[in-house]
């Protein structure tokens, strides 16, 4: 089995893996990060939403082995000790998440959509979106979290 | 009042774990030395099991064992039970064939499971199942309720024209005799489209089975942990329930089909027992599309009698519901007393008369979803009267403010055996019309208009039924559970507690809100109250979270165990404070002498209860720790007003939801916060349901819909920001005035869309749309109706 190797969450890990062994596997049972949940199987609820070299990504639809070397950011890492991200306090603040499912992939994909466009409308936070599902919140708090998310995070 | 207790939004204990990734969801636990678990399941709806054949598979890497049904059913193992018994018209008892858990002698559905292939790894388990070699004997399937009922292909030898029942509610003589002195009849017939729950937690479950004291321990995603642990413990598997741990962690959605007890659950838990190995199981999404119970599938034919001012006289309806290809837990109850019991509405119509048949089709189970029996009842109503104003040329806000059970006719008993303790949908409904500016949407219509819009404003008023109950009641109405609930105060020495509910949190914030309760009770702040759920070791017991009866009948359980616990620790207090009992009072959580300054705080007397030196020990034990189990007077009737408003694209068909208003009536509010967030919830699965969502099988009863690309979830680019307030009227049956919240949106709001998309198409002379609106349905609507119109 091939030895992949890649940056998580600021530190070096490898594990053994199996070849058709899915990032998000890696992720979850090689490395006990469980933060990052799986959803569906067709790529489409964006519940597996991490950051590799800074840019969102469904960690279903790419294989552990083409992550190799790669800079991945999950869940886990975006608290800084006890002080929640900027972005997960304002999903605490606004009621953005109900069951916290699809939560971790909404807060990963919500800071991509904020470091390309910094001040979206909610047209655009609700666009964005298109890839990530909720069943539990309506959407409702979850853009007014993005939004209030934004608008921290611009200080 | 406590600054954290009830009516205070405070944000929610669960955040912090499930916002950092910390959350523990059963795909996210490992047993030590587990195994894991594939299910082969049916690619056929309907065959004859000739023969499965494993020794291929068994012999393929990592296998540690195969079980078919035969294996389960040399071991006697008993088949998944209904919860309810419905009786027909004719008092005999309903149809109930046999479930086995893996199926014996016929797979009844795509999806139903054959086999199960334990592994050391998943995929090794699922590269095993591709060589099992099963003949089938490919049957004709039943997958319409009509060609089920034809009876040309039964999917159960035991049922015959695959009927489940023929049950009837209301009074057939009295409504006929309506009928008969009526001015008017409008009549409606429609489908109340199948839907595919989707929580977005695929269900899960791991088992294990500890040799040296013969325990078995399943975590798996439920709503209701005792539940399971007494369906499959006492019913399919026969091991007693001190032999039986069921854990339901943090679980990720349910909205009802997380309910019930499925086969996997008893599959898992039996095979833990052979292989001496825990063994994890995780279905894949579209093993969810197929075996998760869906909801709804109702066609119904309904008549309503109007005497010439428009004043309702009678109702009359006919309803065929889908059960699918076995009775799930809640599949008999859903379609009769959760749904026909509700057929009064808002409404004060004299006569009602009910009846309902359910088929066996080659499909999933249908069982409980998100509102239950009450969206399917509300759509009827509303649609029905919606199109009694159009067809008696009325004002269909008059029409139904005309007919509106009164303020003072409260309690109201509906001629379908509900007694209502108190509402006010006059009022609910004057101001969701005021906060949708209703009296100014003809301005908004022209000015769509001139965008080559065109816009529509419906209405839907509704009242719904939560917290099944008294347990006597729904006892002699079939149910085979007690519908009660239960909790445990535990007070610490140092005065902070642990509440153990049996209700189950699975997104509706119970460690939140019921922790405020305990606040307000006590007066100590909420971050002094922990909430546990879901552990059958740690909960004495419970019924779980369903049918938006958690606040309604858990809360009103835990407040009765803060009472035991107040009363004791005022007998403390009067020990120690050298008063009598009588005089003792407890407020702002300080016990006080009346009349005297001398007081104690609750943590003190807390801690008196466990260091008893100076304790009234012949009368009373030490310690703080009281139980407490509810059983409600009556159900609770949260009610309201939704009104929508939808622009369609006439070109394209395609339906815009541009304002959705709700004025809901949940009696007392706990959370604000997490009430609207339930609201939000509800209506957007009340907006699929009615533009987005509809289950589809072909006749051979394949899935067409088994994955997110062709079954359309709602986003959040389909949604509009809702315009959401409570206005509670108190009076409910419990002694928290609470109502229940988790259903509403989802109740309310499908005829609100209906509604109003056939009031946008209504210049065109359209006059009926089915749900889901999808863009092709509106769009042939529209062309059907203008080649009417230029015919005409
Ligand atoms: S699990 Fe990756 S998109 Fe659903
Ligand atoms: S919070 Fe439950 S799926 Fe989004």
């Amino acid at each position: 089995m091939p030895t992949v190797s890649m940056t998580v969450n600021g530190k070096s890990v490898s594990a053994e893996v199996e070849p058709r062994t899915l990032l998000v596997q890696y992720l979850r049972e090689h490395l006990g990060l469980t933060g990052t949940h799986v959803g569906c199987d067709t790529s489409q609820c964006g519940a597996c939403v991490v950051h590799v070299n800074g840019e969102s990504l469904k960690s279903c639809t790419m294989l552990a082995g083409q992550a190799e070397g790669a800079d991945v950011t999950t869940i886990e890492g975006l608290a800084n000790g006890d002080d929640l991200h900027p972005m997960q306090e304002a999903f605490r603040e606004n009621h953005g998440l109900q069951c916290g499912f699809c939560t971790p992939g909404m807060v990963m994909s919500a800071l991509d959509l904020v470091k390309q466009n910094p001040d979206p409308s909610e047209k655009e936070v609700r666009e964005w979106l298109e890839g990530n599902l909720c069943r539990c919140t309506g959407y409702h708090n979850i853009v007014k979290s993005i939004l209030a998310g934004a608008e921290a995070l611009r200080g | 009042m406590s600054a954290t207790g009830i009516g205070a939004s405070i944000k929610r204990v669960e955040d912090l774990r499930f916002l950092t990734g910390n959350g523990h969801y059963t795909d996210d636990i490992n047993q030590l030395d587990q195994s894991h678990a594939w299910i082969l399941r049916s690619p056929h709806a309907h065959a004859k099991l000739n023969s499965v054949d494993t020794s291929k598979a068994a012999a393929a890497p990592g296998v540690i064992a195969i079980f078919t049904g035969a294996d389960m059913a040399a071991d006697g193992v008993g088949g998944i039970p209904c919860g309810w018994q419905i009786h027909n018209k004719d008092g005999s008892p309903m149809a109930e064939p046999g479930h086995p858990a893996l199926a014996v002698d016929k797979v009844r559905h795509v999806g139903d499971q054959v086999a199960i292939v334990i592994a050391e790894t998943r995929d090794q388990a699922r590269d095993a199942a591709e060589l099992i070699a099963v003949d089938y004997a490919v049957l004709p399937a039943a997958i319409d309720m009509d060609t089920a009922l034809s009876g040309a292909s039964l999917v159960h030898d035991d049922a015959p024209n695959n009927r489940c029942f023929d049950w009837e509610i209301g009074d057939r003589d009295a409504t006929e005799a309506a009928f008969a002195k009526a001015d008017h009849v409008v009549s409606i017939d429609l489908a109340n489209n199948r839907l595919i729950p989707n929580a977005m937690e695929p269900r899960a479950a791991i088992s294990e089975f500890d040799r040296s004291t013969g325990r078995y321990t399943l975590h798996t995603t439920t709503q209701n942990p005792h539940v399971i642990r007494l369906l499959m413990g006492a019913f399919v598997l026969q091991i007693p329930e001190h032999k039986l741990r069921i854990v339901a962690p943090d679980v990720g959605g349910g909205f009802g089909s997380k309910i019930f007890h499925y086969a996997e659950e008893a599959i898992l838990t039996w095979a833990a027992a052979k292989v001496h190995r825990p063994i994890k199981w995780t279905a894949e999404r579209s093993e969810s599309f197929m075996t998760d119970a869906h909801g709804r599938d109702h066609e119904t034919h309904a008549d309503l009698a109007l005497d010439k001012d428009g004043k309702f006289l009678g109702l009359r309806v006919a309803t065929k519901a889908n059960v699918g290809a076995y009775l799930s837990t809640f599949g008999s109850s859903v379609p009769t007393y959760l749904y026909a019991t509700l057929l009064a509405g808002v409404y004060a119509t004299p006569a009602i008369y009910a009846e309902v048949q359910t088929v066996f089709t080659n499909t999933v189970p249908v069982d409980a979803y998100r509102g239950a029996g009450r969206p399917e009842c509300t759509y009827l109503l509303e649609r029905l009267v919606t199109k009694a104003a159009r067809d008696l040329g009325m004002d269909p806000v008059e029409l139904r403010q005309k007919n509106m059970i009164q303020p003072d006719q409260y309690p109201y008993q509906t001629p379908v055996a509900l007694e209502y303790d108190c509402g006010d949908s006059p009022a609910t409904f004057a101001s969701a019309l005021k906060a949708s500016d209703y009296a100014g949407f003809e301005a908004r219509r022209g000015a769509a208009e001139k965008n080559g819009k065109l816009r529509g404003i419906g209405i839907s008023t509704y009242v719904e039924a939560c917290g099944i109950a008294p347990s006597a009641v729904a006892g002699a109405l079939g149910a085979r559970a007690g519908l009660y609930e239960s909790a445990q105060v535990r007070v610490h020495p140092t005065g902070s507690v642990t509440v153990y509910t049996g209700t189950h949190s699975h997104g509706q914030g119970h460690e939140t809100t019921f922790a405020q309760l305990v606040s307000e009770s006590f007066g100590i702040p909420a971050d002094l109250v922990e909430v546990s759920h879901g552990d059958t070791d740690q909960v004495q017991f419970g019924m779980g979270t369903y049918g938006s009866r958690s606040l309604a009948v858990g809360g009103p359980a835990i407040l009765k165990a803060c009472n035991k616990v107040i009363d004791k620790a005022k007998k403390i207090a009067a020990h120690i404070l050298e008063a009598d009992v009588s005089d003792i009072e407890f407020a702002d959580g300080k016990f006080t002498v009346v009349g005297t300054d001398k007081e104690m705080a609750f943590a003190e007397v807390s801690l008196a209860a466990y260091v008893p030196h100076n304790y009234p020990i012949e009368e009373i034990e030490p310690g703080l720790d009281e139980n407490a189990f509810y059983d409600p007077l009556n159900f609770s009737f949260p009610g309201g007003a939704h009104i929508c408003e939808v622009e369609v694209d006439p070109d394209t068909g395609h339906v815009e939801v541009i304002d959705f208003t709700a004025v809901d009536d949940v009696g007392r509010v706990v959370n604000p916060m997490i009430v609207e967030g339930q609201v939000h919830g509800g209506l957007a699965q009340g907006v699929g349901q009615a533009v987005l969502e509809g289950c589809v099988y072909d006749a051979d009863g394949q899935l067409l819909t088994g994955s997110y690309m062709d079954y359309t979830m709602p986003r959040a680019d389909d949604l509009p920001n809702f315009s959401v307030s409570t206005q509670g009227v108190m009076g409910a049956s419990n002694p928290l005035e609470v109502k229940g919240v988790g259903e509403v949106g989802a109740i309310g709001s499908p005829p609100a869309v209906i509604n109003a998309i056939i009031d946008a198409l209504s210049p065109l002379g359209v006059t009926d749309i089915s749900m889901p609106a999808t863009p092709n349905k509106v769009w042939q609507a529209i062309q059907a109706s203008s080649v009417r119109q230029a015919a005409e």
